[in-house]
C-alpha cells in the first residue's frame, strides 16, 4: 500500500478511538438523530416495494458477474469509452492515480479545480496529494465542503458531515468562508444559500473538474454520477476538462442494468425513490460539455480482494451506507473511530482487505455481529460472515501469545468429555470475581456482574436424574 | 413428531445456567417429546470462531455426537445459528469438504427451541402459566442469522397469566457479541446502557430471551445497577406451570 494520507487504521486502534468518541454527547445526539431519520425514510420506501428481495438478488448477481469477468468488462469499457473520445488511464495504486490526475491538471495550466463528492478520491487522498503539487481542489458537495472548510475528515459515506449539527456548521462557515454573510443564522435554508453563493462563483470560474462515478457501463463506456444537490451536474457539464477516478469494481455490464441499481441505490442511501440528479456521460460530445474527458481506472488493492472467495463480495458495494445507518456500533462511535476512508460495517470488511489485515487488525472486531447490516444491504453482502472470516485471517497473521493461550486452553477443555467435566468443576470459583478479577475478566466486570455460579452443572443434574447407576 | 431427539445444551448453559437446560428438558417431556443428552457434547465453537479461532475439531465433535439423532434441539438462537451457518465455513477453511457436507446435513436437522416447538412439534401453546410482567428481547442471532421471526412471541402470548409488554427499540443489539463485550468494552457498555434503559422503561419484572449469553450480559448490567429485574430464558417461562 502506498500514499500515506488516507491509510491510518490501527493508529490509534478502533477501541481507543471509540472510547474517546463515546464521551462526546453532542456527537452521539447528532448521529442518533441523523441515522434514525435516514433509516426511517429508507424503511418506509422499502416497505412499498413488493419485489425488493428480488431486486437485491438481481443487484448481487449482476455485481458477481462483473467481478467474475472483470478483465473482459474492463477492456470492453476502455474500448467503448475511447471510441467516444474519452482517454482511459490505468492506476495500480493511490500514488499512480494521484500523479496521473495531477499531471493531467498541470497540462491544462490550471491551479484550481472543483470536485464532485467521490469516495475513490478520498480513498487515495487526492486532495492533499494535489495540494502538494500546488493545486487547490475545492469540494462542491455541501457536506464535503463543510468538512473541507472545517479541516475535518468525512465520517459517513453518503453524509460526510453527519457528525456536525447546524449550529456547528454555522460556526465553520463564519470562521472559514470568506464570503459568508456576517448575520448568518443556523437556519438550514440560510446555510444552504450561503454555500450556494460561495460555490456558484467557483462553478463559473473553474476550467477543470474532478469526479468519481457510481457506475461505469462496460457496454457503452458511460459513467454515471448520482447526487442530490446539483453541484455534481455543474462540475460534470461546465468545465472544459473532466477527470473521473473510478474504482474497477464500479462496472456494470449494460445500460439496462441501471434499472436495478437506480432503484436499489437511492432508496438505500438517502431514502428517496430516485436521486434528484443522475448525470450520465459517454466520452466527449463535440460542442457540449467537457471537451477533454479522462477516466482513471483505479485498482488500489481491489484485485487482492478478488482473490478471497468469501471476502470478495465486499466489492459488490455500491456505497449506499445503509449498513452504517443501522449499525449499533457506528451509531455510537461515529465514522472517525474506524480511522479509514470507509467507516461502519462495510468499512470494517473493505478496509482490511484493501490495505491488508495486518494494517487494520482491529476493524474486523469492531462489530457485535448483530447482522443488521446484512439485512439492509441492497447487494446482499453478508458482512457478518466476511467479518468472521477476516477475524480468522487476523488471528493467523498476528502474534498474540496470551490470547492464543487462553483460546487454546478453552478449546483443549472442550475436546474431551473428561476434560470438559473437570473444567466445569471450576465454575464455582467465579463467585470470587463476580465484580472484579484480573484482565481480561475485569473488562467484563467493569460494567456488569458475572452471574452467581450454579451449585452444579447441567450435566450433573442430568446424570443424577436420567441415568441410573 | 421426531423419533430420536437430542438436546445440545450449549457450553454456557451446561456450565453456568443449568436451570435453562433443565427447563428445556422438562418442557419437552411435558409435551410428550423425550430428549436425550449425549454426554460427549461440549461446545459448538462459536465463541472461538467469532474471535477468529476456527476449531474444526469442535465442528467434528458436534457432528460425531449428534449424527445418530433425527433432530437436535438447542436452547440458543446464537449457537443454533453458528451450527447452521458457521460449521460448514469452518470445515471448508480447514480444507475438509467431506466434513463441510456432513456439517450441512446435521445443520439442517438442528433447531433452536422455538423453531423446534412450532416447526417440528407443531405446538404454539405449551400450556404454561406465568403470572408476571415480562418483556422479550429478540436476540440478534435468533432474529437475523437464524430467522426465528415471531415464533418466541407466539409461544409467549399463549402463556396464561403473563403480562407481556413490548420492548422499545427491540430490534437493536444489546451489545454482547461474545468477545466483543471484552475487546470493545466501551462500545458494548454504551449499547448495554441503551438496552437497559429500554428494559427499565417497560416496568417489567422479567426480561426474557432465547439466548442465555445475551441475558448474561444484560442481566449482569441490570444486577450491577440494582434494578431488581430478573432475566429468564424462554424455556424457563414456557416450562412454568400451575401447581397441580
Amino acid at each position: 500500500m502506498s500514499s500515506g494520507e488516507t491509510i491510518w487504521t490501527d493508529d490509534p486502534p478502533f477501541p481507543e478511538n471509540a472510547k474517546r468518541a463515546l464521551t462526546d454527547s453532542q456527537l452521539r445526539r447528532n448521529l442518533r438523530k441523523a441515522t434514525t431519520t435516514i433509516r426511517e425514510r429508507r424503511d418506509g420506501l422499502i416497505g412499498e416495494m413488493a419485489d425488493w428481495q428480488e431486486l437485491r438478488a438481481a443487484g448481487a448477481a449482476i455485481k458477481d458477474d462483473v467481478l467474475r469477468n472483470l478483465d473482459r468488462y474492463l477492456e470492453q469499457f476502455e474500448q467503448a469509452a475511447t471510441a467516444h473520445g474519452a482517454q482511459v488511464h490505468w492506476a495500480r495504486d493511490a500514488d499512480e492515480a494521484n500523479s496521473t490526475v495531477a499531471s493531467l491538471i498541470e497540462a491544462t495550466g490550471e491551479r484550481e479545480v472543483i470536485k464532485v463528492k467521490s469516495m475513490a478520491t478520498q480513498e487515495i487522498g487526492l486532495v492533499p496529494a494535489l495540494a502538494r503539487r500546488g493545486i487547490e481542489a475545492y469540494e462542491t458537495d455541501l457536506a464535503e465542503m463543510i468538512v473541507q472548510l472545517g479541516h475535518d475528515r468525512p465520517s459517513h459515506i453518503v453524509v460526510p458531515a453527519i457528525h456536525k449539527n447546524r449550529a456547528e456548521i454555522r460556526e465553520i462557515f463564519l470562521r472559514e468562508m470568506d464570503d459568508a454573510p456576517p448575520d448568518l443564522t443556523d437556519d438550514p435554508q440560510e446555510l444552504a444559500e450561503a454555500a450556494r453563493r460561495h460555490l456558484r462563483r467557483k462553478f463559473f470560474e473553474s476550467k477543470v473538474a474532478i469526479s468519481g462515478a457510481n457506475f461505469a457501463i462496460a457496454q457503452t463506456g458511460s459513467l454515471l454520477v448520482a447526487e442530490s444537490e446539483g453541484n455534481g451536474r455543474m462540475c460534470l457539464t461546465l468545465p472544459r476538462t473532466l477527470i473521473s477516478v473510478v474504482g474497477i469494481e464500479k462496472l456494470i455490464p449494460t445500460f439496462r442494468d441501471l434499472e436495478v441499481f437506480l432503484q436499489l441505490l437511492p432508496r438505500s442511501a438517502t431514502g428517496e425513490r430516485m436521486n434528484p440528479y443522475n448525470t450520465v456521460w459517454t466520452g466527449v460530445t463535440p460542442g457540449d460539455g467537457p471537451q477533454e474527458v479522462h477516466i482513471v481506472l483505479l485498482d488500489n488493492g481491489r484485485t487482492n480482494v478478488l482473490r478471497d472467495e468469501i471476502g470478495r463480495q465486499a466489492l459488490r458495494c455500491i456505497r449506499c451506507a445503509a449498513c452504517l445507518n443501522v449499525c449499533p456500533v457506528y451509531q455510537r462511535t461515529g465514522g472517525h473511530a474506524y480511522g479509514a476512508t470507509y467507516p461502519g460495517p462495510i468499512g470494517a470488511v473493505l478496509t482490511p482487505q484493501l490495505v491488508g489485515v495486518e494494517h487494520a487488525s482491529k476493524l474486523p472486531f469492531a462489530s457485535s455481529l448483530c447482522g443488521y447490516c446484512y439485512e439492509v444491504c441492497p447487494v446482499k453482502i453478508d458482512i457478518p460472515t466476511v467479518l468472521v472470516k477476516l477475524r480468522h485471517d487476523v488471528v493467523r497473521a498476528r502474534r498474540h501469545p496470551a490470547e492464543d493461550a487462553v483460546f487454546a486452553a478453552a478449546a483443549g477443555a472442550m475436546k474431551g468429555r473428561r476434560r470438559w467435566t473437570q473444567a466445569l468443576r471450576l465454575a464455582p470459583l467465579m463467585r470470587f470475581v463476580r465484580r472484579g478479577g484480573p484482565p481480561p475478566l475485569s473488562r467484563w466486570t467493569a460494567v456488569r456482574d458475572l452471574p452467581e455460579p450454579p451449585r452444579r452443572s447441567f450435566r450433573d443434574w442430568w446424570v443424577k436424574e436420567h441415568q441410573r447407576p | 413428531m421426531a423419533r430420536r431427539v437430542a438436546l445440545f445444551a450449549t457450553c454456557l448453559i451446561d456450565a453456568l445456567f443449568p436451570d435453562a437446560g433443565r427447563a428445556t428438558v422438562e418442557l419437552l417431556e411435558r409435551l410428550g417429546q423425550p430428549v436425550e443428552f449425549p454426554l460427549e457434547q461440549t461446545c459448538c465453537g462459536q465463541m472461538h470462531a467469532n474471535s477468529g479461532y476456527f476449531e474444526a475439531d469442535l465442528v467434528r465433535r458436534y457432528i460425531d455426537v449428534f449424527h445418530p439423532y433425527d433432530a437436535v434441539v438447542v436452547p440458543s438462537g446464537s449457537c443454533a445459528g453458528a451450527i447452521r451457518h458457521q460449521h460448514p465455513m469452518i470445515a471448508r477453511a480447514a480444507g475438509d469438504e467431506a466434513l463441510a457436507a456432513r456439517a450441512e446435513a446435521i445443520a439442517a436437522k438442528t433447531y433452536e427451541l422455538s423453531q423446534f416447538l412450532i416447526d417440528v412439534l407443531g405446538i404454539d401453546d405449551v400450556g404454561a402459566y406465568f403470572p408476571h410482567r415480562v418483556t422479550y428481547h429478540p436476540t440478534c442471532h435468533s432474529l437475523r442469522m437464524l430467522g426465528v421471526g415471531d415464533r418466541p412471541l407466539r409461544l409467549l402470548r399463549n402463556v396464561r397469566g403473563i403480562d407481556l409488554v413490548e420492548l422499545p427499540r427491540w430490534d437493536e443489539c444489546c451489545g454482547f457479541g461474545g468477545t466483543f463485550a471484552v475487546k470493545n468494552v466501551d462500545t458494548s457498555a454504551a449499547m448495554l446502557a441503551d438496552k437497559m434503559e429500554a428494559v427499565i422503561e417497560t416496568r417489567a419484572e422479567v426480561l426474557c430471551a432465547g439466548d442465555r449469553s445475551c441475558l448474561m450480559h444484560i442481566g449482569g448490567g441490570l444486577d450491577r445497577n440494582r434494578t431488581g429485574i430478573r432475566t429468564l430464558h424462554l424455556a424457563e417461562i414456557l416450562a412454568s406451570a400451575e401447581a397441580a
